[in-house]
């Protein structure tokens, strides 16, 4: 294994961070703005958030760089500074970790289609070495490829992410069919563990997905298909309407409560997706140390 | 000797099967053996969509496989629509659909907008970050029976109801059913901003939109 994931790995299993975009939302990020480009025009609010998991004891954080490809910025209008958009959000975590954590860098789907004929495969291998290169530039030290419910993309994705030398995660969201273990494109967790395994990612993971509960069956299924590190980081349910705003109702201690089931069904990184936060982090870590 | 019955048995399956070459072979085919293009939609090629549906609902077919069948539909479909149009046939419905404002996330609204397609309605697709105000043109000037309405973010949800408000506002919300879905879009949700209905998913949606336009 790669000498930076058996560092981490060799004492026990790894914390990681939380959510970035519902904490944004908190320090003003608006509906319809791309959290990324904040990394250019608020690196003072990215760097709290990553500072803020540092201090909640996150052995790796990510980076605000999750819909940082220029298919996806594209959309936004900022297609362009897609490089510099991540070289500026690897720094950002890079200066927050202090040393204390390590910086995995975050690479989310592309938001087009393979499949509709939407996006080439060609046009997406470049987007993500773009996005790739300028995360190494910013100084990440691993990646991560997340939320992916498309095998093809995200097999694209690892291999633009190896091609730097880095240690790469391969996590898909798994929400789909009546038991919510597929990906939207119907990917099961078996093959996603064999066929990114086979890709060439160093850890095979689940993120995202319909809450924490549901992903304790999943990992158990990876664990089960791959002999490669698990790497685990569901959302906090799902949200519910209150005052026509969404808000995830979990508690950090109901999720966290899940932690030691979780560390049995294998996962060897545990954090949270969407609704999660610092205090979940924390109270995950408490869990992690009492080995409970 | 041709067998209508036979060959069009056979377009069925090259929908369900996603083969949109056979499906458009079959489709020329059919016309011009003069088959009435109205009878080779509702007999064959709509319900074909409706068991790529059923399929879907019971987990045998996932989103490629729809979207694969959806993109054999919609060419049988284009060789039948001249001549649907020149006999005056009119589409079961019509659907402006699109990405509610502050959202530019869209595979969900496309593969909402494929299946409606495949069930046999027109679709008036306005995109992404979609404001009020064109969903309420889309009833007003182009004559939209049925308004869906997609998000991805929780942060975005709150334009459907501003929507839904400016349909009010605009004195068209009687004239229309306003159906809702999404990732974080659940049915409590739709009722309490007062959508008609909510879909869980693609196939669920062109069941939902039937039933509204059918009231």
């Amino acid at each position: 294994m790669n000498a930076l994931l058996t560092e981490l790995l060799d004492s026990g299993p790894v914390l990681t961070d939380g959510s970035w975009g519902v904490y944004l939302q908190s320090l003003g990020l608006q509906p319809g703005e791309s959290p990324d480009v904040w990394n250019l025009t608020h690196p003072e609010m990215i760097a709290q958030v990553a500072r803020s998991y540092v201090e909640a004891g996150s052995r790796v954080i990510l980076t605000n760089t999750f819909g940082a490809s220029r298919i996806m910025l594209a959309r936004y209008g900022y297609g362009e500074r897609a490089y510099d958009i991540n070289n500026a959000g690897a720094q950002i975590s890079r200066a927050a970790a202090e040393g204390k954590a390590r910086v995995f860098a975050s690479i989310g789907p592309s938001g087009a289609m393979l499949l509709s004929g939407d996006v080439t495969e060609e046009a997406l291998s470049q987007a993500f070495s773009e996005q790739a290169r300028g995360l190494v530039d910013g100084g990440a030290e691993a990646f991560v490829i997340e939320t992916m419910s498309d095998l093809q993309e995200a097999k694209l994705a690892v291999a633009a992410a190896r091609a730097t030398g880095l240690p790469v995660v391969a996590s898909m969201s798994f929400d789909s069919g009546k038991n919510k273990d597929r990906t939207m494109m119907g990917v099961t967790p078996e093959q996603a563990a064999e066929e990114l395994s086979a890709a060439g990612a160093d850890v095979i993971g689940a993120n995202c997905g319909q809450g924490i509960e549901g992903y304790i069956p999943v990992c158990s299924r990876l664990r089960a298909a791959t002999a490669k590190p698990i790497w685990i980081k569901p959302n906090a349910g799902l949200p519910q309407v209150v005052n026509g705003h969404a808000v995830y109702k979990m508690t950090p201690q109901e999720f966290s409560s899940y932690t030691q089931d979780l560390v049995k069904a294998g996962a060897n990184f545990i954090g949270g997706c969407c609704g999660s936060s610092p205090e979940f982090i924390r109270e995950i870590a408490q869990h992690l140390n009492k080995g409970e | 000797m041709f067998e209508p019955m036979e060959d069009l048995k056979q377009l069925y399956d090259a929908i369900v099967d996603g083969n949109a070459g056979r499906a458009k072979t079959l489709t020329t085919g059919a016309v011009a053996e003069g088959m009435n293009p109205q009878e080779i939609l509702n007999k064959y090629m709509i319900p074909a969509m409706d068991e790529v549906g059923r399929r879907f609902e019971i987990n045998e077919y996932f989103v490629p496989e729809l979207l694969i069948a959806a993109r054999a539909m919609k060419g049988a479909l284009e060789i039948l629509k001249p001549l649907l149009t020149a006999t005056g046939a009119k589409p079961v419905g019509k659907v402006a659909i699109g990405t509610v404002k502050g959202d530019l996330h869209d595979i969900g609204k496309n593969l909402v907008s494929a299946m409606l397609e495949g069930g046999g309605f027109e679709i008036i697709d306005l995109g992404v970050d979609v404001t009020p105000d064109k969903f309420v043109a889309a009833v007003k000037d182009r004559g939209a029976d049925v308004v869906a309405l997609s998000a991805l973010l929780t942060t975005t949800m709150p334009s459907m109801k501003t929507t839904i408000e400016g349909l009010k506002e605009a004195g068209v919300r009687d004239r229309v059913k306003v159906i809702i879905g999404g990732a974080p879009v659940t049915q409590k949700y739709a009722d309490e901003i007062g959508a008609d209905g909510y879909a869980d998913n693609a196939s669920a949606a062109v069941a939902l939109t039937r039933g509204l336009v059918s009231k």
